[in-house]
């Protein structure tokens, strides 16, 4: 029922933006990877010998294992966060629940940098946490660990991807007919029995979806480092940050993003399938 | 586990988890002394007014407002089309061409930008507020290109037939009638892409030039020690996010609420 010209008109520009701006520089990205820098002057003769450093340097394994600690504390910490609470909002809050729904979606959209440098006043030695220990005679001394640690990350990273991994939680149980649940307790299953066999195994793949989400975002995460996690803290995204800032390496940084850009889609294509394998329709 | 009484104690503790921080920052943007031990000390609007004098400040949040303004307009150029294509045309690689689209949202942003500054620095661009615009515009398709598609979704596409079948061209149609119909989801798309640029910092962050946007002004001051006057800016820009957000969820209500009777007939 669409013209051909109006097909062209929706069809062509998009492509060619999304060719220009998206495609191209991965592109770039992956070259880049393959060459070398000269005397501060990135060459372009083909080598991967990037790759082999990755893989001979055992600090770029050891940051990227910890790099995926890190991610998954934070999912796993949302997860704990954000399942009871979409079930919560979504079949026991009444008539609250645009509103609780409203609350949790707020601090996703409120400034990365806000939240982050919150934690910070909040963590450091001289910060409210430790003064009000010390004031209410709790601590006796700073705690120190508290900030610039890996545990100050998965804190922060915890705190702005929760409500991430919230969203396709919710949105799977909101999806579930609510005669199935009626069906259920007509039937006799208690609340939990209810839960266990019939909420979950139909919210599991949005449950999915939201660690998915949690995990690579955190997992790519460098400014929460930068900020609160101190030399113990480091993440795979700060050495592409040095490599592309003061360490002038492009070559070796845009390998570490690419190791990073494929572990990602093998990480998002596996749970792609593990969502469709778990759903029921 | 499942009485209600310990799902409502969970669900306060995670509210206060995501909200207390926020909180801790708005009270301690008033506080007397420039660091910030407990209890805090003698109230002022000082760090507000310092705030109110910041003239590098200001020009980075003009900065920020430049940048996305052009965000938005390059983002619903782009997205506007793409989500009609992505809806009804169909071409070769399509899944594909989805999958590269949504890939800004869900990917790190630091792959977003350095491959952005791999592309400036090969073509030679220089980097600026154009460049961070440009990288702003094309990671945000991705929000546009949704938030359409979800409203194209929900339209009765009967509409379209009646009017072409009334004798009105493609693109009268377009305009009278599907363009109308995605009025809200415009309007939404658009107020969150521009609250997402005037705070996205991980892209900006590689394709920066001389001039700064408002978050990497504050990354760098951050960077050189905290003071209240950050709070107060913190304060300032929760406030402005909070506004929009609940404007923008107010609309997606109204658009859910919105479907015309042969829609409600399907």
């Amino acid at each position: 029922m669409y013209s051909r010209a109006y097909s062209r008109l929706v069809t062509i520009p998009p492509l060619l933006w999304v060719t220009l701006f998206l495609l191209i520089p991965y592109l770039f990205l992956f070259c880049f990877s393959f060459w070398q820098v000269h005397a501060q002057v990135i060459v372009h003769s083909w080598t991967l010998s990037n790759y082999g450093q990755l893989f001979h340097n055992p600090i770029y394994l050891q940051v990227l294992l910890r790099s995926i600690r890190i991610a998954a504390s934070v999912t796993l910490l949302a997860l704990c966060l954000g399942v009871p609470l979409a079930y919560y909002v979504s079949f026991r809050s009444g008539t609250a629940k645009n509103l609780l729904y409203q609350l949790v979606i707020i601090p996703l959209w409120v400034s990365y940098l806000v939240r982050a440098y919150a934690w910070k006043t909040i963590l450091g030695s001289n910060g409210v946490l430790n003064t009000l220990l010390q004031y209410t005679h709790l601590a006796q001394h700073a705690i120190g660990f508290l900030l610039y640690s890996p545990f100050a990350v998965v804190l922060t990273l915890t705190h702005i991807y929760t409500p991430f991994a919230f969203l396709p939680i919710y949105a799977s149980l909101e999806h579930i007919p609510r005669n199935l649940i009626e069906a259920s307790q007509d039937l006799g299953a208690s609340r939990s029995r209810t839960f266990w066999k019939v909420i979950f195994p139909l919210a599991l793949p949005g449950i999915v979806a939201g660690a998915t989400f949690a995990f690579v975002l955190s997992l790519g995460d460098f400014l929460a480092p930068l900020l609160l996690g101190g030399p113990s803290g480091i993440m795979i995204s700060n050495i592409v940050v040095s490599l592309f800032g003061a360490a002038y390496d492009w070559p070796l940084g845009a390998a570490v993003a690419v190791v990073m850009l494929i572990f990602v889609m093998a990480l998002i294509a596996s749970t792609e399938r593990l969502e469709r394998k778990l759903s029921f329709t | 586990m499942f009485r209600s009484r310990w799902l409502s104690i969970h669900a306060a503790v995670v509210f206060a988890f995501l909200y207390l921080p926020i909180g801790v920052l708005a009270v301690y943007s008033f506080n007397g002394e420039s660091v910030g031990g407990f209890p805090p000390r003698g109230w002022t609007l000082n760090w507000y007014r310092l705030l109110a004098g910041d003239s590098a400040l200001w020009a980075s949040v003009v900065n920020s407002l430049i940048v996305a303004i052009a965000a938005v307009a390059i983002s619903i150029a782009i997205g506007l089309p793409a989500a009609l294509a992505l809806d009804r045309v169909r071409f070769p690689g399509k899944a594909f061409f989805r999958r590269i689209v949504l890939l800004p949202l869900i990917l790190p942003g630091v792959i977003t930008g350095i491959s952005l500054l791999t592309l400036f620095v090969t073509v030679g661009m220089k980097l600026s507020l154009v460049t961070i615009a440009l990288g702003h515009g094309t990671a945000l398709i991705s929000v546009a290109a949704t938030e359409i598609l979800a409203g194209l979704q929900k339209f009765d596409r009967a509409q379209e037939e009646a009017s072409l079948d009334l004798g009105a061209g493609q693109w009268r149609t377009f305009w009278r009638v599907t363009l109308p119909n995605l009025r809200l989801s415009i309007i939404a798309a658009v107020l969150l892409i521009f609250t997402l640029s005037m705070d996205e910092i991980a892209v900006s962050f590689f394709l920066i030039g001389r001039d700064n946007t408002l978050p990497l002004e504050i990354w760098s001051r951050l960077r050189r020690g905290i003071t209240p006057e950050i709070n107060a800016i913190s304060t300032v820009i929760f406030c402005f996010s909070l506004i929009t957000i609940v404007l923008w969820y107010r609309i997606r209500q109204a658009r859910t609420s919105e479907t015309t009777p042969a829609a409600s007939v399907q």
